[in-house]
């Protein structure tokens, strides 16, 4: 399956769906999503991996890649995901300590709004 | 004596195919159901490391996949041509440090925490990784 993205804003908070897969083929269009959400002024993400058959270390790397960068504006990126071969990744690389994951955009937006 | 051979030029769309091809071969071969996701996934890796290698040195040579059914258990080796960096060691995680171009120490952490029994072997001539997993039935 090819990698499908839409995004939306609700308050402060840029929602990114992501459905499919993303890889050494797929990745590059999610940065370039992301770099282009960051270069007009969205410094809060959520990416919604819910949807998400597959994800390896390219798609990682976007991920970190993002985070760098909403970081510099004192933004955020944050995850949603419940699927155990996803959150297995991100637990064998350790970034389950870098990103901070949700069981569900409710549950990140009711965290994001706490933060504000 | 391999059960298939594969080779694919380094391009990332081909990736995806490699790794459905390990992933059916698996099945066929016995592997639970429970560790295809974990296949799928360490080739891809082993692959996506290889593509990244290829177009960085020898864009026109192709990598090689070779997945071997033998004494129970379900081995592929992929081969790639390019001179091989020496193969890092793990560092504590900084992000500072990490790049989101290509996250090559992403992928063979990926790899080790997935297979099962990984070996890789570095060489100015090119790298392989061998990666194994348990195969209740041979074919």
């Amino acid at each position: 399956m090819d990698l499908k993205l839409d995004h939306r804003t609700e308050d402060r908070l840029t929602i990114v769906e992501v459905e499919g897969e993303i890889d050494v083929y797929t990745a590059p269009r999610l940065r370039e999503l992301l770099i282009d959400l960051v270069n007009k002024g969205n410094f809060h993400l959520l990416v919604n991996m819910e949807k998400v058959d597959f994800l390896d270390s390219t798609g990682l790397g976007v991920l970190v890649g993002g985070l760098k960068r909403v970081r510099a504006h004192d933004g955020s990126l944050e995850l949603v995901c419940t699927q155990e071969r996803i959150l297995k990744i991100f637990r064998i690389t350790g970034l389950t300590k870098v990103f901070g994951i949700y069981a569900s955009v409710d549950e990140a937006k009711e965290a994001h709004g706490k933060d504000k | 004596m391999a059960t298939v051979e594969l080779t694919f030029s380094a391009l990332p769309a081909h990736v995806r195919t490699a790794r459905l091809v390990a992933t059916a071969i698996a099945r066929r071969t016995g592997v639970e159901e429970s560790l295809l996701d974990e296949v799928r996934l360490a080739v891809g890796e082993a692959c996506s490391r290889a593509v990244e290698a290829h177009r960085a040195h020898c864009p026109g040579e192709p990598i090689r996949i070779e997945l071997r059914d033998d004494s129970g258990r379900f081995e592929v080796t992929v081969s790639d041509q390019a001179p091989s960096d020496e193969i890092k060691q793990e560092r504590p995680l900084d992000l500072g440090m990490l790049s989101d171009s290509f996250m090559s120490n992403f992928g063979l952490a990926v790899i080790e925490g997935l297979a099962d029994d990984v070996e890789v072997f570095p060489s100015p001539k090119g790298t392989n990784i061998r990666m194994s997993w348990p195969a209740a039935v041979g074919v």
